[in-house]
């Protein structure tokens, strides 16, 4: 598929998955991302794949994990509450570095919350959701273009780091409907000698295991697993700079809320004042280098995202507090308008945040 | 001439089960079954939380380490990833009787082509000896101190039972270990319930009635009396379904 398509976001992700050549998805059905079980559903049969619904989402984290052993390629997805049951699952992954991807098409929350879009899930994708010293690989697209590339990226990441790699979408970008086109991905041969395929009485037994009981192999084992992770944050970063040559104000969003900035910041500079921002395509690893080198240049920065403010956190501890941050949100599935946005812009230009 | 051997899917690990603990047992005969359908080159086994953690080291065999109760969910992503391969898990009464319920059941009802272990000690071992989900009435633990009071927290979990009305099912039998006779009847079970997923014939469970003397605290010897005088009645022996029965009395 070349030729550009509309498509609904979460449709984007499942065609995305099966040309990275995932053929197992194993879900349970929750709003907003239901559409992702529905494609894979009757896409899988058509490619000898395996679509399974679970009986819980604890079920199809744990169903991803066996899929994983085997060392196939392997998805599952859900919204907000149901990650929040996958968690569990999402820890072992990290315990026995096995590759998958896990979509999570954010609502709002907590609780039960409600089926409108959401970013409320920064902290659980970012700071360890679930138990345990692990990082996810953690892919924020902002259109249905990127629902798509970021799935074949995120496949591809997975298994060179041997990790989870999550996209964290929202019920926007799930739901809305933009052209794209899906072009096959050259196959990324990742050798799996680790995989559980049976000795063939050939071999040592192969075994995917997350338990230590001596203190001093956990600590060994979590040491050099995270220096993987130092590996992550060197080579794969990914961002996208926004207008910010000469920008003295510096916007950072992802995912929705970074398209609504974008008008805002146009606006703005149609008032003379000069905005920019810098969008973190991956949430982990994040963009510190390039926050903290725009805080020599910018004034302040405006954390637009739809929580209560989570990722103003990273923000500030990226540019290490050099300049003060503003957060610009809403939450509980409200999306701010390009003129709320801009509404802050102004006020924050007129504060004046420190000099540059 | 050798008349007695270790099974070759066993690794040299030592065990590390208490002395008198019929895991041993149940071990070897899961390895004998692999020996003698000649499949330990293709089986995949996947661990349970409990006192059978550590089987991946026992197993001389791919194995996969689950999460308290999920070793049927694991086992269904592998069997699901590769239809060729023998999965079997190896579960303990909490594992997969409290914690792990749903995905037993619902293994069984999509009679995934998976092979279960199900060992019933009618006690949580690994943690020190609380009551689990097969402690007998009145049966005395850590955590029902009193004896099991059943009015207050319920009735015993009988699997087989359960999973009889499980339309999936496809091969339910209680056996136990407790003497030689029984011994070689768990060994029948056993090796059928792996050879009916060679077969294609779906969601095998034998449940292994088993002693705990450590946490029951009593003698081996003891042990294996109080488990017929007690869990027997509660838990019966036999087969409680077996779909390739009434295909061959058809």
């Amino acid at each position: 598929m070349t030729e550009p398509v509309l498509m609904k976001g979460n449709e984007a992700i499942a065609e995305a998955a099966i040309l990275a050549g995932c053929r197992h998805y194993l879900g349970y059905p929750i709003t907003p991302q239901t559409e992702i079980a529905a494609y894979m559903a009757k896409r899988m049969p058509k490619v000898d794949g395996v679509f399974l619904q679970a009986e819980s989402e604890i079920a199809a984290i744990n169903m991803v994990i066996g899929v994983a052993s085997t060392g196939r390629r392997v998805m599952t997805s859900s919204s907000s509450p149901g990650v929040s049951l996958k968690s569990e699952g999402i820890s072992y992954l990290a315990g026995c570095d096995l590759p998958a991807l896990i979509v999570n098409v954010q609502r709002g929350g907590p609780g039960l919350g409600g089926i409108q879009p959401s970013q409320s899930d920064y902290f659980q994708a970012l700071k360890g959701g679930s138990h345990g010293d692990y990082r996810n690989i953690v892919l924020a697209p902002a259109s249905v273009q990127e629902m798509a590339a970021l799935t074949v990226k995120g496949f591809d990441l997975a298994d060179k780091y041997r990790m989870v790699a999550m996209i964290l979408a929202d019920g926007t970008l799930g739901q809305m409907m933009e052209p794209v086109s899906i072009s096959e991905p050259e196959a990324a041969s990742t050798e799996k000698p680790w995989a559980l395929t049976g000795t063939d009485c050939k071999r040592a037994p192969n075994i995917v295991n997350s338990l230590y009981l001596e203190p001093d192999a956990l600590e060994r084992t979590n040491i050099e697993r995270f220096k993987k992770y130092a590996l992550v944050e060197e080579n794969e970063v990914m961002y996208e700079e926004y207008l910010m040559d000469d920008a003295e104000l510096c916007l950072v969003s992802f995912g929705i809320t970074s398209r609504i900035a974008k008008n805002a910041i146009v606006a703005a500079r149609e008032m003379g004042i000069k905005a920019g921002m810098i969008r973190p395509i991956t949430l982990w690893p994040f963009p510190k280098t390039a926050l903290l080198a725009a805080a020599d240049q910018c004034r302040a920065f405006i954390s637009v995202e739809l929580n209560m403010g989570q990722m103003i956190e990273d923000v500030e501890l990226a540019i290490r507090c050099k300049k003060p941050v503003f957060l610009c949100n809403r939450t509980g599935g409200m999306i701010p308008t390009p003129e709320d946005v801009l509404a802050k812009i102004k006020e924050v230009n007129k504060i004046g945040g420190a000099q540059a | 001439m050798i008349v007695f051997q270790k099974p070759k899917s066993l690794t040299d690990v030592t065990l590390h089960y208490c002395p008198g603990c019929t895991h041993g047992i149940i071990h070897r005969l899961v390895a004998e079954a692999i020996d003698e359908l000649g499949i330990q080159g293709k089986t995949i086994g996947v661990a349970p939380v409990g006192c059978a953690v550590r089987a991946y080291d026992y197993f001389d065999v791919d194995m996969a380490q689950a999460a308290h109760g999920r070793a049927p969910a694991v086992a269904t992503g592998i069997k699901r990833a590769d239809p060729s391969k023998i999965v079997f898990t190896y579960q303990g009464d909490g594992d997969l009787a409290a914690i792990g319920t749903a995905e037993t059941v619902h293994s069984a009802a999509r009679r995934e082509n998976i092979t279960v272990i199900f060992v019933n000690n009618a006690i949580y071992g690994m943690t020190g000896g609380q009551m689990a989900p097969t402690t007998l009435p009145g049966q005395i633990t850590q955590t029902s101190p009193y004896g099991r009071d059943v009015a207050a927290v319920g009735y015993p979990m009988k699997v087989c039972e359960l999973l009889q009305n499980v339309d999936g099912a496809a091969y339910l039998e209680r056996v136990a270990v407790n003497n030689v006779k029984n011994v070689k009847a768990a060994k029948k079970a056993i090796l059928k319930a792996f050879k009916n997923q060679v077969d294609g014939v779906g969601f095998s469970l034998i449940e292994v009635v088993s002693t705990c003397p450590t946490n029951w605290g009593l003698s081996p010897v003891k042990a294996l009396g109080w488990l017929e005088e007690n869990m027997l009645p509660y838990y019966p022996l036999g087969v409680y379904k077996d779909i390739t029965a009434k295909e061959e009395s058809k």
